[in-house]
């Protein structure tokens, strides 16, 4: 092994290599080049940089309408999420109950559905198009990133600072403003920034619930990239959205690292259980809150996979392994199932490494690295999607219409979950620790395996519980990559959707159901799983 | 034979500050090296890069003859404990101690057997399947002296072992790991700011300022003659500058205090005393605007004091006596008491 | 910790012999494998392209990307490297561009005999017509008659007050049914009226939809979301599609087509240049014109086949009908306007 070899520098800059060399390469090779080729397109004349479409979107007043559209919605949504989703984080990390596991799964499993089928529930529960559905529909997506992102972490803080508080004589209402908001931010902005690029990038939401008369950016680009092909409007739309994307997070990031108070973290396992009162009644309308927001539409949608003309029945999952059964794209849904599982989990072990390797870099070189990672998050599918068909072009990178390329995708729009999930673990790891292994003959390697990874386990878990989620529902990206006969749950759904004829409907209901089940377990699963017994944090 | 540790010239910088400036120091098998210094002296920068964990700006650092530049930390062998125990969370209290012994690839069976051994050491046989979260801090920290001595270091390195622990603990652990020193093999390096724990557990001392180092010597010697100014008074003897610039140290139990007061003696004001059980601290302030600490032996306090330190009144005048063997000049011309 | 690396292991060997068993696949035959880039919608049945392999031994490879639009915004994209040695699913909304793209070589395929001329585009056989379809106002029978509300007939009837509210259209914008409605008025009603048109018809309620699923899935009265309108804007073939998708079976279709409110779109394939399958591809483009080919369209996508010789099935037969005299506008025309027309069209419905 060289690294057992080398001198000190040469070790150093081989793990600093590996640490920031393959996510940057990952970065510059998945996002960065095919996205400047893809604008190129619309951004160069005879070779030489023009920005005038750029110029030419900020002046046409219907665009610069478009462009406050998208900020106004992605805030407003951003906003009403966070304020919803705290006091879910603080009931289902906070109290211990009966079937919390199980919650925390369901709540989940919104965030990993394809917008069509969500859509269609909204609408069959009688939601019309509207601003208000459209908020609506994006607190149902976001509401766990804001319960899982801030829960993380309050699970983790020691209760006694909130309860030196009270004995101080502050108020529960002050404790909370003064004592546990603060020790929060980092995870509520966090969050809001995930919640603020999923709404600003939001496609299938906008078009179908928002109604036609509105249009984002996302929603734009793809119309002037994928129907008018004038890329020279697509780019100029698509460099203000990464403009706006880029701000938005390097202020994030700079609010995060500005607090970058050390929190007295306690293990997760001291939570206590629900005992008072208000501590019920608090629990209640929370729970309450999310059966009617999160569950109802889930709940309508199963329902009305068994609701068969004829009664209640399994017609419809039986339509799923007849249905076109003659047709060369026919798969029986166990192979759908399966396919989406194999790439799920590649995906979930590519977005592993890389967002593994990223988080150590992070922590020792900062968090540039890690707004760069977040970046694809808000920029159009379908501008990614088209660059991947000119950038994958030619060997021995000619794999633009590989099955192999809808993992990556995917692992592209999950490194940053996982990046997020295992940084804080890794961050609070005494690196002393590493260093009293290393002393005691454990290679950097070892050292990895022995030391930073049973640690970090459960958060790396959890990474890829949370890529494996997002890849099983990923239709987005999926839809403007050119794909071979190979498809996924999604994939089936959507074709279901597109005929008519109240047995491909309810097909499709089947199959969506299939695939609330299928995530609600991946989540289920990695929530029960234990590895190993960490001690301190 | 060449020694266990050869330090030679080795700088250590951090940006621009030197961190380690051209530190020699040689340790042979079986002794115990403790570095003295205040916080910022360079004493753990000097553990560090000796275990590899820190890159050198200059120098040589040798074992047995061999450079270790090409020895990365995990294959130098040596053993490393710090002041908080760092225990490994997710392994109990064997799985700690056979962490070393697995690295070197020794078969499970075997390594139970040794890392018992070591526990056995430190008197913590009965604690092998406990939790390391289950531990109070003078247990934890016996558990990661056992890690570290399992694999049979050549050299142990303790950074302030037993600095987190409270007094009696401490002593107690110190005279355990003196004998444990002196029983085993193993060449040591301790690093501590506390004098009376260097001068209780090293065979030489040496003493770090600033990166640099000031002196190397065995207790004794370094107790009666420090090589500088910065080391008699971190060793807790009292430097006087007088008006000419000259600078001299007094050792504080060579003074003696009289109350009666003879015309030739210096006279001194007491300014303040602490009962230190054996003896008692008096700091004094002289008619030249010195202050000089003073230990006065409790047995022998009546002879001089009549009353002994008791006797002693905060802004009463003393006369000072100084005995002359136990004064050092650094400047040229000599001290005048 | 070790079950965490089982676990690892376990994921690459499969993952890899998952590469590998398609590896495997796609390389036995490699110089006798073809590529077709179409739309989402595309299918066929097994039995009909394994014919084809057997007969030609060539094997066909299928690369669905998005809908008719994206599947050609990619190919021209992509022409310097063609996805693909042929393209399927270019229709006369989007001809132009294509052919204007240059993405297509010329073939004539001997097939081409069968093919009625209302469907040849008379420019130098850069493509090969296979299908076609109406896109029609779909009607809730049931609706209707339980109101005793006789069912418009006319382009006129949907502006009438006893109409208002019942119809739901798709935004030409977004959805390709929609903007072949949006056509047909625009042919209808000429160049200077089809706006008035429309904003009798946004005074008379009519609603917009981002694409066909939402209005036929959601609002439309006899789809499967049982929504509140009864007219929207579908494919003649609905009704037949309405009867095939049913469990049990139905007798006669709930939904009926408003013949007089069509406009054709007729689907092409062409042969991409730059192809280094020149010959195979052919071989495919006259395949698709074989009886086996053309009469297995109906069931697998729902449209009708370009031969006017082939034997419908009779789901069809009962169900679809074909607009005697649907709307047609020239392919170049619809290139050169089409965003001056959707922009207006967003100027008087939506705004």
């Amino acid at each position: 092994m060289i690294v057992d070899q080398a001198p000190y520098s040469l070790r150093q800059a081989l793990k600093t290599g590996l640490t920031v060399g393959i996510p940057v390469i990952f970065l510059l090779g998945l996002f960065v080049v095919p996205v400047v080729n893809i604008l190129s397109r619309g951004l160069q004349v005879g070779g030489e940089l023009d920005l005038s479409p750029v110029i030419d979107v900020i002046k046409s007043e219907s665009l610069r309408k478009i462009i406050a559209f998208t900020f106004v919605q992605a805030t407003i949504s951003t906003l009403l999420t966070v304020i919803v989703g705290i006091p879910g984080a603080y009931v289902l990390y906070r109290y211990r109950f009966t079937g919390r596991g199980l919650v925390r799964a369901l709540v989940t499993v919104p965030f990993v559905l394809p917008t069509m089928v969500v859509a269609s529930a909204f609408l069959a529960l009688g939601v019309k198009t509207s601003f208000g559905a459209i908020l609506v529909a994006h607190i149902f997506f976001n509401y766990a990133v804001v319960v899982r992102t801030v829960g993380g972490l309050w699970a983790h803080l020691d209760h006694r600072t909130e309860l030196a508080a009270q004995v101080l004589g502050a108020s529960k209402i002050k404790t909370f403003v003064h004592i546990t908001l603060p020790a929060l931010r980092p995870a509520i902005l966090a969050a809001g920034a995930i919640c603020f690029l999923f709404t600003f990038t939001s496609f299938g939401i906008i078009l179908i619930l928002g109604g036609p008369s509105r249009a984002t950016l996302e929603t734009e680009i793809y119309r002037q990239t994928a129907q008018l092909l004038d890329f020279k409007t697509a780019a100029g739309l698509s460099v203000v959205q990464l403009i706006a994307v880029t701000g938005v997070l390097l202020i994030t990031s700079r609010l995060i690292t500005r607090q970058n108070i050390a929190l007295g973290l306690v293990p997760a396992d001291r939570t206590p259980r629900v005992r008072t009162r208000q501590q019920r009644l608090l629990l209640l309308s929370n729970l309450s809150f999310m059966a009617l927001l999160l569950g109802l539409p889930m709940a309508t949608l199963v329902i009305r996979s068994f609701s068969t003309p004829t009664g209640f029945g399994l017609a419809y999952y039986r339509a799923l392994g007849t249905l076109r059964a003659d047709s060369v794209l026919f798969v029986p849904p166990v192979e759908a199932i399966k396919n989406s599982i194999v790439i799920a989990v590649i995906s979930a072990v590519i977005a592993v490494t890389v967002g593994g390797l990223a988080a150590h870099a992070i922590i020792r070189y900062g968090q540039a690295l890690n707004t760069a990672l977040t970046i694809p998050l808000g920029v159009s599918a379908v501008t990614v999607g088209f660059g991947f068909l000119i950038t994958f072009d030619t060997a021995p990178f000619n794999f633009r219409s590989s099955w192999l390329l809808l993992p990556f995708a995917h692992a592209l729009i999950a490194i940053p979950f996982v990046v997020r999930a295992i940084t804080p673990i890794l961050s609070s790891i005494d690196p002393r620790l590493r260093e009293v292994a290393e002393t005691l003959g454990a290679n950097p390697l070892q050292v990895w395996r022995e030391v930073d990874l049973p640690i970090s386990a459960r958060a790396y878990l959890v990474g890829a519980g949370f890529a494996i989620a997002i890849s099983l529902g990923e239709f987005g990206a999926t839809a403007f990559l050119a794909r071979p006969d190979r498809p996924t749950l999604p994939v089936v759904i959507a074709r279901l959707l597109s005929q008519p004829g109240e047995l491909n409907f309810g097909a499709a209901l089947a199959a969506s159901s299939v695939l609330m089940v299928l995530v609600a377990g991946a989540i289920f699963a990695i929530e029960r799983a234990r590895v190993g017994s960490v001690g301190t944090f | 034979m060449d020694p266990v540790l050869s330090v030679q010239g080795v700088t250590v910088r951090f940006g621009d500050h030197l961190a380690l400036n051209q530190a020699d120091l040689s340790l042979a098998a079986n002794e115990t090296l403790a570095v003295l210094g205040p916080s910022g002296s360079g004493k753990s920068t000097l553990l560090r890069a000796i275990a590899g964990l820190e890159p050198l700006a200059a120098g040589r650092i040798e074992s047995l003859g061999v450079d270790l530049a090409s020895f990365p930390t995990h294959r130098r062998g040596l053993g490393l404990m710090f002041q908080d125990a760092t225990l490994f969370p997710h392994r109990d209290v064997l799985g700690n101690v056979m962490f070393g012994l697995t690295m070197k690839g020794e078969k499970r069976g075997q390594s139970i057997g040794r890392a018992q051994a070591a526990l056995e050491l430190v008197g913590m046989e009965k604690f092998a399947d406990r939790s390391v979260s289950d531990l109070s801090g003078g247990e934890a920290q016996r558990v990661a002296l056992a890690r570290a001595l399992a694999p049979e270091p050549k050299l142990l390195m303790l950074d302030e072992p037993f600095g987190a622990l409270d007094r009696p603990r401490r002593e107690e652990l110190n005279e355990e790991l003196r004998s444990l020193c002196q029983r085993l093999p193993t060449a040591v390096l301790l690093v501590t700011h506390d004098h009376t724990e260097a001068f209780a557990l090293g065979d030489r001392v040496m003493v770090l300022r600033e990166g640099k180092v000031e002196q190397t010597a065995t207790p004794t010697d370094l107790w009666r003659n420090p090589a500088s100014p910065f080391v008699a008074e971190f060793l807790g003897w009292n430097v006087t500058h007088d008006a000419h610039g000259r600078v001299a140290a007094i050792r504080p139990d060579s003074i003696t205090l009289t109350c009666e007061l003879a015309t030739d003696q210096e006279r001194a004001t007491v300014v303040a005393r602490t009962f230190r059980k054996n003896h008692w601290r008096i700091r004094v302030e002289t008619a030249s605007r010195q202050i000089l600490e003073v230990e006065i032996a409790n047995s022998n306090s009546d002879r001089t004091l009549g009353a002994g330190g008791e006797g002693l009144a905060i802004g009463q005048s003393v006369g000072v006596v100084i005995d002359p063997g136990a004064a050092i000049s650094f400047s040229e011309l000599p001290l005048k008491p | 910790m070790k079950r965490l690396a089982l676990l690892l292991a376990a994921t690459l060997i499969t993952s890899g012999t998952y590469a590998a068993s398609y590896q495997k696949s796609s390389s036995a035959a490699e110089e006798k494998t073809i590529t077709l880039v179409t739309h989402d919608s595309f299918s066929i049945s097994k039995s009909t392209l394994k014919s084809f392999t057997q007969k030609t031994e060539i094997r066909v490879r299928l690369l669905l990307s998005g809908d008719a639009a994206v599947a050609l915004n990619q190919t021209i994209l992509t022409k310097d490297q063609p996805l693909g040695d042929a393209l399927y699913g270019i229709d006369n909304t989007f001809l132009s561009r294509g052919l204007s793209a240059n993405l297509f070589i010329p073939y004539r395929s001997p097939a081409l005999s069968t093919v009625g001329e209302e469907f040849k585009t008379g420019e130098d056989y850069r493509v090969t017509p296979i299908d076609y379809s109406d896109v029609c106002i779909n009607f809730d029978k049931n609706w209707f008659a339980d109101r005793n509300l006789a069912v418009p007939q006319t382009w006129n009837d949907l502006i009438e007050r006893k109409y208002k509210n019942l119809l739901v259209v798709e935004n030409p914008a977004t959805s390709s049914p929609g903007l072949a409605f949006v056509l047909a008025t625009i042919k209808h009603f000429g160049d200077s009226q089809w706006r008035q048109y429309w904003k009798k018809l946004r005074k008379n309620g009519v609603q917009v939809t981002d694409g066909w699923e939402s209005a036929y899935n959601g609002v439309f009265s006899a789809g499967a979301g049982n929504g509140d309108r009864p007219l929207v804007v579908s494919y003649a073939s609905s009704p037949a599609a309405a009867v095939y998708y049913s469990d049990p079976q139905l007798d006669a279709s709930p939904v009926g087509t408003m013949l007089d409110s069509c406009f054709r779109q007729t689907e092409y394939v062409g042969i991409l240049r730059g192809t280094k399958h020149q010959a195979e591809a052919k071989k495919l483009v006259d395949f698709m014109l074989t009886r086996k080919f053309q009469e297995d369209i109906p069931l697998q996508m729902f449209v009708f086949p370009v031969r006017n010789d082939v034997e419908l099935p009779p789901v069809f037969k009962n169900f679809a009908e074909v607009a005697p005299d649907p709307q047609a506008i020239s392919s170049s025309r619809i290139e050169k306007n089409r965003e001056k027309w959707i922009a207006d069209w967003t100027e008087t419905v939506l705004r």
